[in-house]
């Protein structure tokens, strides 16, 4: 495993923050990725890494390709036809695009979370244990144990204790979001993806499951596509900004925020456009 | 190899060896799933042409020894081996041109009554009345055309309806059986035209007929007139609530109101006590037929291809 | 000047008037007919109905229906199961598999032909190539000529339903690993089972009306055959026209013919209600 810094040996020394960088492992690293539906690439020679154990968010107008470029992260996009691909994604130093890649394994160690909350139709209890069923194996007893810990974790065990076997289809929004972090925590990933997990919920909701990203990533890599920059500065560690299909700055949070180095990050975050 | 190896070996410390080999096992059923199910999506376009594979074959005796004369003579005389498709195919579409004469301004007119004019209490039970009255089977119409509306037409217009059956009442009869139908799904297609257009022109002060005719009808005129042309493939094709009434007349009638036959009911009529030469007849006017109404519903279709088609 | 003095406003009015009017006659000239129908099939068949009409077999003079509606029954619920199968099967392909491949679009088009053929047709198609091969009409036959009907309703209700799934599910499924014939097991069968169904129930109550499709293949009879599809087969269609036509002259057959007439809508406009009944609680 290869301990990397985080992309900070391009900056000067900073007056602002004088901590020396912490030494954090890389989950995922890019490399001179580009993707293109037909002919439009939509996204350009991108080339970052992802830290372990801590969140990375995605940021940028509509269109950017920040939901596309961690679609490639799962590879989800193989679901469909006319997209292709050039450079390399390591998942700890194994490019996930490679020939004899085992998707379905791939995506029981990154797991997705989408922007509508996708309950399945049946009841809370199976939507959690759906993914456990594929991969083992589970007495009775271990698999509640498991749906248990996982609706625990995040955050939803107290209001559904009682409603286990009722229709996950009849939960309120935010709810259906926790119960699909829930299903996709159950399946033991290493990485977390989020694709605008709270745009479709309420405030309060919203509330809840930023809390849960901040717990979350004592135990996996989370990434996060938002549209919403305060959230962004909320919760994430470092931020990456996309425009047009290619990654303008990827920084430190802070510093991303209060000293951007490009300046479209700049008009983009000071709301001259998007 | 060894990269995935690699991806396999690291991370997920819990999944066992059974787990992996289960995982192998899925991919394999995938395969086979999709080869099973396409082999039976693959059974339609087979169907089809064993179809018309079947009925080309057996009435190949027919076609043989008539050739197109088949298609001209204008008698069916099965005593003495003498077959002329013509009064049944004019037979088929006379009936069909009458029914959609009659059916076309009535079902149209119940269409727009239910989506413009009804209050709304009435609206979805005379629509679930409508779909409920398309499931009923055409023997019924054609029982009810034999005992009711051809001694009806008998007594009350005597010079026109001598016999009270015949090509008109055929006509008649399947009219009514192909109203709910069109009426169904012209329903369907004018309730595709958004609100806002409606309410756009309501806003500038139309009347209800001129909603109709100037924003709605002309935005679905292809889904409507498919809707007809898919109640005109149906009405060729019926056969039990045409044979009661039609009148058998195996000769070419070119009146309105003649008995005649259709190319349906006079396979119903004289197929079980045929053989031979008259069988492999009447599966060559089954091999018209099937054409006629292949070309009909293809049309249709493509009529139809931006509707809902939900009654197709 | 106001504007609804003028002539043009009042003759706008006017044309409206005649139009809705019109509409409205063409309403109750078509519902008129249709309970006409209705009428005379209740008044002429309920007479004929009586206990012993279900369980006497057909016969010349008098007898019952019961064998007949036996035979209907069970031809319409073994053509019912095949072509469930067959259809589910090929609905979930162009669903799920097909995509905008040429075939696709082919054998959509070729469904939505079968789907409005004339019965008659395939009654000879199944008569040429069952009947004739095996020397004998047989029930088996009548079966398979209704399932060749209701394959094109199964295949059409199963396709629309799956595809009214969203694809963010599937999305979701994939994203935890799930192989795609999982998927659609669990998730899109689970979501369209409703649609499905009532799709397979409609389809069943169209199939038990159809007359011309078993005049070749099943013909008719006067036997009690309970599971015995080998040779003609009673049912009720076929009993209704033979006792109309054939047997005209014996009054005691053609009463029985309007009350078989009527258990038979009965039953079909039963089964509808209960479909729409049961898509309706469902969604």
């Amino acid at each position: 495993m290869t301990a990397d810094i985080s992309l900070k040996q391009k900056r000067d020394a900073d007056p602002v923050d004088a901590t020396p960088a912490p030494q954090v492992a890389t989950k995922l690293r890019v490399d001179d990725l580009s993707l293109y539906y037909g002919k439009f690439q939509a996204l350009k020679n991108v080339s970052m890494e992802i830290p372990e154990r801590q969140v990375t968010a995605f940021i940028g107008p509509s269109g950017c390709g920040k939901s596309t470029l961690i679609r490639c992260f799962n590879r989800i996009h193989d679901l469909y036809e006319g997209i292709r691909t050039e450079g390399q994604i390591l998942l700890d130093d194994h490019d996930i695009y490679d020939s004899g890649v085992d998707l379905n394994l791939l995506r029981s160690r990154v797991g997705m979370v989408f922007q509508k909350p996708t309950p399945f139709p049946m009841s809370v209890f199976d939507n959690v244990a759906f993914g456990i069923r594929l991969y083992e194996k589970l007495s009775a007893r271990e698999l509640e144990e498991r749906v248990e810990w996982a609706l625990r974790k995040a955050a939803l065990w107290n209001e559904v204790k009682d409603k286990l076997k009722q229709s996950g289809q009849a939960l309120s929004g935010g709810q259906q979001q926790r119960l699909c972090i829930a299903r996709t925590i159950a399946v033991k990933p290493e990485v977390i993806l989020l694709d605008e997990p709270t745009s479709a919920l309420d405030p309060i909701s919203t509330g809840y499951i930023e809390d849960l990203i901040n717990e979350l990533k004592k135990d996996y890599t989370i990434v996060i596509v938002t549209h919403n920059m305060q959230q962004a500065a909320r919760i994430s560690d470092i931020t990456a900004f996309m425009y047009l299909g290619s990654l303008i700055e990827c920084d430190d949070t802070t510093r991303i925020f209060t000293q951007p180095k490009e300046s479209r990050t700049e008009d983009y975050i000071t709301g001259r456009y998007g | 190899m060894a990269t995935s190896n690699a991806i396999q070996a690291s991370g997920l410390g819990h999944l066992s060896d059974a787990a992996r080999k289960r995982l192998r096992r899925k991919a394999r059923i995938d395969v086979w799933f999709e080869r099973t199910l396409f082999a039976f999506a693959f059974a339609v376009l087979l169907l089809l042409g064993a179809i018309i594979a079947s009925l080309m074959l057996s009435s190949w005796p027919a076609i043989q020894r008539y050739g197109l004369d088949f298609l001209t003579e204008n008698r069916w005389a099965a005593n003495v081996e003498v077959f002329g498709a013509l009064p049944a195919i004019y037979g088929t579409l006379l009936t069909s041109f009458i029914a959609i004469v009659i059916a076309v301004p009535v079902s149209f007119g119940i269409a727009i009554f239910l989506t413009e004019r009804c209050p709304g209490f009435l609206r979805q039970p005379l629509s679930t009345l409508i779909e409920l009255l398309a499931g009923i089977p055409s023997i019924i119409y054609g029982m009810w055309g034999m005992e009711v509306l051809a001694p009806l037409l008998r007594t009350w217009f005597p010079t026109v309806f001598p016999a009270g059956t015949g090509l008109t009442t055929a006509g008649i009869i399947l009219a009514v059986m192909i109203i709910p139908f069109i009426t169904a799904v012209s329903r369907d297609v004018i309730n595709t035209v958004p609100a806002v257009m409606r309410e756009s022109a309501y806003g500038l002060g139309c009347t209800t007929w001129e909603v109709t005719r100037r924003v709605i009808l002309p935005s679905v005129k292809g889904g409507l007139v498919g809707g007809v042309v898919l109640g005109l493939g149906r009405a060729l094709g019926e056969t039990m609530a045409v044979t009661f009434v039609i009148g058998n007349n195996l000769f070419l009638n070119t009146t309105l109101t003649g008995q005649g036959t259709s190319i349906a009911a006079l396979i119903a009529n004289q197929f079980s006590e045929s053989d031979g030469t008259q069988r492999s007849a009447l599966l060559a006017l089954g091999l018209i037929l099937f054409l006629i109404t292949f070309a009909v519903l293809a049309f249709a279709r493509y009529l139809l291809r931006n509707s809902t088609g939900r009654h197709a | 000047m106001n504007i609804s003095q003028t002539p043009l406003y009042r003759r706008r009015k006017r044309l409206n008037q005649l139009v809705m009017l019109l509409c409205q006659l063409a309403t109750v000239i078509g519902f008129v007919f249709l309970f006409a129908i209705l009428f005379t099939l209740v008044t002429k068949g309920i007479g004929a109905i009586s206990p012993s009409t279900f369980v006497e077999r057909t016969r010349m003079t008098g007898g019952g229906l019961g064998n007949a509606i036996w035979g209907t029954f069970i031809m319409t619920c073994a053509a019912t199961l095949i072509g469930t199968v067959i259809g589910v099967a090929a609905g979930t392909w162009l669903a799920e598999y097909s995509g905008k491949g040429l075939m696709a679009k082919v054998i959509r088009f070729i469904n939505d032909i079968l789907l409005s053929a004339p019965s008659i047709i395939i009654g000879l198609f199944i008569y040429a190539v069952v009947v004739v091969p095996m020397g004998n009409f047989s029930g088996w036959a009548g079966v398979l000529a209704l399932t060749v009907i209701i394959v094109p309703v199964v295949i059409r209700s199963t396709e629309d339903m799956l595809r009214l799934i969203p694809n963010s599910l599937r999305e979701a499924a994939a994203a935890l690993g799930a192989h795609r014939w999982w998927i659609i097991v669990r998730v899109c069968y689970s979501g369209a089972r409703a649609g499905i169904l009532t799709g397979i129930l409609l389809g069943f109550a169209r199939i038990s009306g159809e007359t011309a499709p078993l005049l070749f293949t099943s013909l008719n009879s006067n036997q009690w055959n309970l599971f015995d599809l080998g040779s003609e087969m009673a049912n009720l269609p076929m009993t209704i026209y033979q006792n109309m036509t054939i047997n005209a002259f014996i009054p005691d057959l053609v009463a029985l013919a309007w009350g078989g007439a009527l258990i038979l809508t009965a039953a079909i406009l039963i089964l509808n209600i209960a479909a729409r009944y049961f898509s309706r609680q469902r969604s």
